[in-house]
């Protein structure tokens, strides 16, 4: 046979929980969505670890360069009262 | 832009992934890498998710044949997570741009290779035992470091496998140890599995240290943690009680307990045998490569099948989103 | 007509003992497929699919142990029967040929396992009734799986459509037993404990018939059943698959592995 063709590759995304995000988990190859999502049942969950799954064509995902870091995040970096612990509160003060 | 590698300042790059390797911080795909690194990582990966599929075979031999129904649904519990490992291994392969395609070719002719521990036959179901206690054990050894490796795809792909090992070994031992306290004949072969798999798994470490010519560059990218013999004293010292506890012998004559070192002393393999088997003389390899390859050719108009339908699809309609919600 | 409120125990034995003998036979043609998949990932499938069998056919051999008059346990069950003492559907034993075999033999036998489940959950014997629906979850996942590949063959390449389209073919004659009951079935049915065999014959061919066409693949016409699995009345493929699966611990009975 003339081809020699394998299947693309997707990212697979498992909610492990409700109340949680989508984490990636890995990677598959498949023919097509339907394909990738029960291989990444299959693959991903044998041990019941999810109960969403995303998966996406590998090159659909455009990723950020690492020498752009500094651009993209570091200016944040210093936005400090962007995070809780830069506020003082009273101690009787409870969860919060 | 790439570093001219001869030159003796390090660029600004080298300068980053240094920092990083020496902060214990990980390495990701699109940090820039030392090419010999990226080289050195995909035969790595590579010839570790090999092992995993091939090593599916000799134990995928005896599903049909495993002797309640308990121990079928284990077996096959763990040849499938084989599979998987496999295919984590891939995905951390294909993450530093090699190809999961490419890569199988080249195990189907030859040209990349597995862990010879798979090329032993396994004639008998105490195997099963002996594998899983043994193999899976020194597997496991070698695996928990590589958790903490410095490229971190293969790290977590590594986490991962480590958390599913655990019942491999545990599953194996339990074999070995209701074959010890069954009939006489259960425990003669139990025996002689732990005959079969003791040395081959001594050599699964690798080389010795002084005789291991990738190991120091692997140390020193933190992609290895522990060298060969380190890592093989580990596996005797821990392996050694268990087979006590079974009742079984370790067939080396070499072996004793050191109260100076607190290790045990053991004696060296046939390394001869190693090589010859590394060199694809072992007495499977041409059977194991040949049912992968027969496999895979086996499988191409199903994959040539599903790629023409997905083609098909994609000019009717754009892929169909899920009506569930995320 | 019997009048007892309830089957007795060795009808209930016999019955049970059929569906988990279905389970365990078509575990075993999957588990011959280990590491021989067309691809990596569907080799975890198909594991996973035989997995969802075994236990299956677990709970069901543990059930009839208990009904059994001599002690019995799930692995006398199994591996010391002789095959003229198997009671599974003459569907599944068939070999697993190539993909598309095995697969053509896997939707039909889907299809009809999850209408079957979905009637067994309504059993007035509640060991059944909870395995049943314990199972139907599986079972929906199967029928997805091979009706996914049905139609990936069916509407491939030319190749895949001949070899889908010679598949099913091959198997058909066999699947007319699975609507055909016996006098145990009957029996069973009257009591409100077993499936009525006839009633699910027009979902299936409706189902199957509708998966067909998406696939382009035609139905084969009906022509002579060809039945007696259920009476122990099997090809000697059977023989061949109980000799390799059963041959350890017959070899050393009254082993503990
Ligand atoms: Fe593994
Ligand atoms: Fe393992």
């Amino acid at each position: 046979m003339e081809s020699k063709k394998d299947y693309p590759l997707w990212e697979v995304f498992i909610r492990s929980n409700r109340g949680i995000d989508h984490k990636h988990a890995g990677s598959l190859r498949a023919a097509d969505a339907e394909m990738a999502l029960q291989n990444a049942r299959d693959l991903y969950t044998r041990r019941s670890e999810g109960v969403s799954i995303w998966v996406v064509p590998s090159n659909q995902i455009i990723a950020s360069d690492p020498d752009d870091k500094e651009i993209l995040f570091d200016p944040s970096k210093d936005k400090i009262y962007r995070h809780p612990t830069f506020y003082s509160l009273p101690d009787e003060l409870e969860h919060m | 832009m790439r570093a001219n590698q001869n030159s003796k300042t390090l660029s600004a790059d080298e300068l980053k992934f240094e920092e990083l390797l020496a902060s214990g911080r990980k390495i990701e795909p699109r940090d820039w890498m030392p090419d010999d690194y990226r080289k050195t990582l995909i035969r790595q990966i590579g010839q570790h998710a090999h092992s995993e599929i091939i090593g599916m075979q000799p134990e995928g031999n005896w599903i049909t044949r495993a002797p309640s129904l308990k121990r079928k649904a284990i077996l096959m519990s763990k040849v499938q997570d084989e599979a998987g490992h496999g295919l984590y291994l891939y995905s951390a392969a294909e993450t530093l741009e090699a190809d999961r395609t490419d890569m199988l070719e080249k195990l189907n002719n030859g040209k990349m290779k597995y862990s010879s521990i798979f090329n032993y036959p396994t004639p008998c179901w105490a195997d099963m035992g002996a594998i899983g206690w043994l193999v899976d054990g020194a597997a496991i050894c070698n695996q928990v470091p590589l958790c903490r490796t410095s490229y971190g795809p293969y790290a977590r792909a590594m986490v991962r496998i480590c958390k599913e090992e655990s019942f491999h070994q545990r599953q194996g031992y339990e074999i070995m140890l209701t074959l010890c306290r069954g009939s006489a004949e259960q425990k003669q072969m139990a025996q002689d599995a732990l005959n079969r798999w003791w040395w081959p798994s001594i050599m699964m470490f690798g080389p010795r240290d002084d005789k291991s010519p990738n190991s120091e560059l692997s140390l020193k990218w933190k992609i290895k943690l522990f060298s060969n013999d380190e890592l093989r004293q580990k596996f005797v010292d821990i392996a050694v009680p268990q087979a006590n506890i079974l009742g079984l012998t370790v067939p080396d004559n070499d072996l004793s307990w050191n109260e100076e070192t607190g290790h045990y002393t053991y004696g060296e393999p046939d390394w001869e045998e190693f090589f010859e088997v590394i060199q694809g003389n072992g007495p499977c390899n041409k059977e194991r490569v040949s049912n992968r390859r027969e496999a895979h050719e086996n499988g191409q108009w199903v994959r040539d099948a599903a790629i023409a339908y997905a083609e098909k699809r994609a000019k009717i309609s754009r892929p169909k989103t899920t009506q569930d919600p995320l | 007509m019997n009048t007892s409120p309830a089957p007795s125990k060795s009808d209930l034995f016999k019955y049970t003992l059929r569906q988990a003998d279905n389970s365990m036979v078509l575990c075993q043609r999957l588990c011959q497929w280990a590491a021989r998949g067309p691809d990596l990932e569907e080799d975890i499938s198909l594991t996973n699919i035989g997995l969802d069998l075994i236990g299956q056919a677990r709970s069901l051999y543990q059930y009839s142990a208990s009904l059994c008059d001599q002690q019995v346990n799930e692995d006398d069950l199994a591996f010391m029967r002789d095959s003229h003492e198997w009671s599974n559907l003459l569907l599944v034993e068939q070999p697993n040929g190539d993909f598309a075999d095995t697969i053509a033999r896997q939707y039909l036998y889907d299809a009809w396992h999850l209408l079957f489940l979905e009637q067994l959950t309504e059993s007035n014997d509640t060991t059944l009734a909870a395995i049943a629906a314990k199972s139907i979850k599986e079972v929906k996942y199967h029928n997805r799986h091979s009706s996914m590949w049905i139609k990936r063959l069916g509407d491939g390449t030319e190749v895949s459509h001949q070899r889908m389209q010679d598949a099913i073919a091959a198997v058909w004659p066999f699947t007319a037993e699975m609507f055909i009951p016996d006098e145990l079935d009957q029996r069973m049915l009257e009591f409100g404990t077993g499936v009525d065999l006839k009633a699910l014959k027009h979902t299936w061919d409706s189902q199957v018939s509708s998966l067909l066409v998406d696939a382009t693949l035609s139905k084969p016409v009906a022509g002579e059943a060809i039945v007696g699995g259920r009476q122990g009345q099997h090809a000697e493929y059977l023989g061949d698959l109980l000799e390799e699966m059963q041959s350890l611990p017959r070899s050393m009975p009254n082993h503990q592995w």
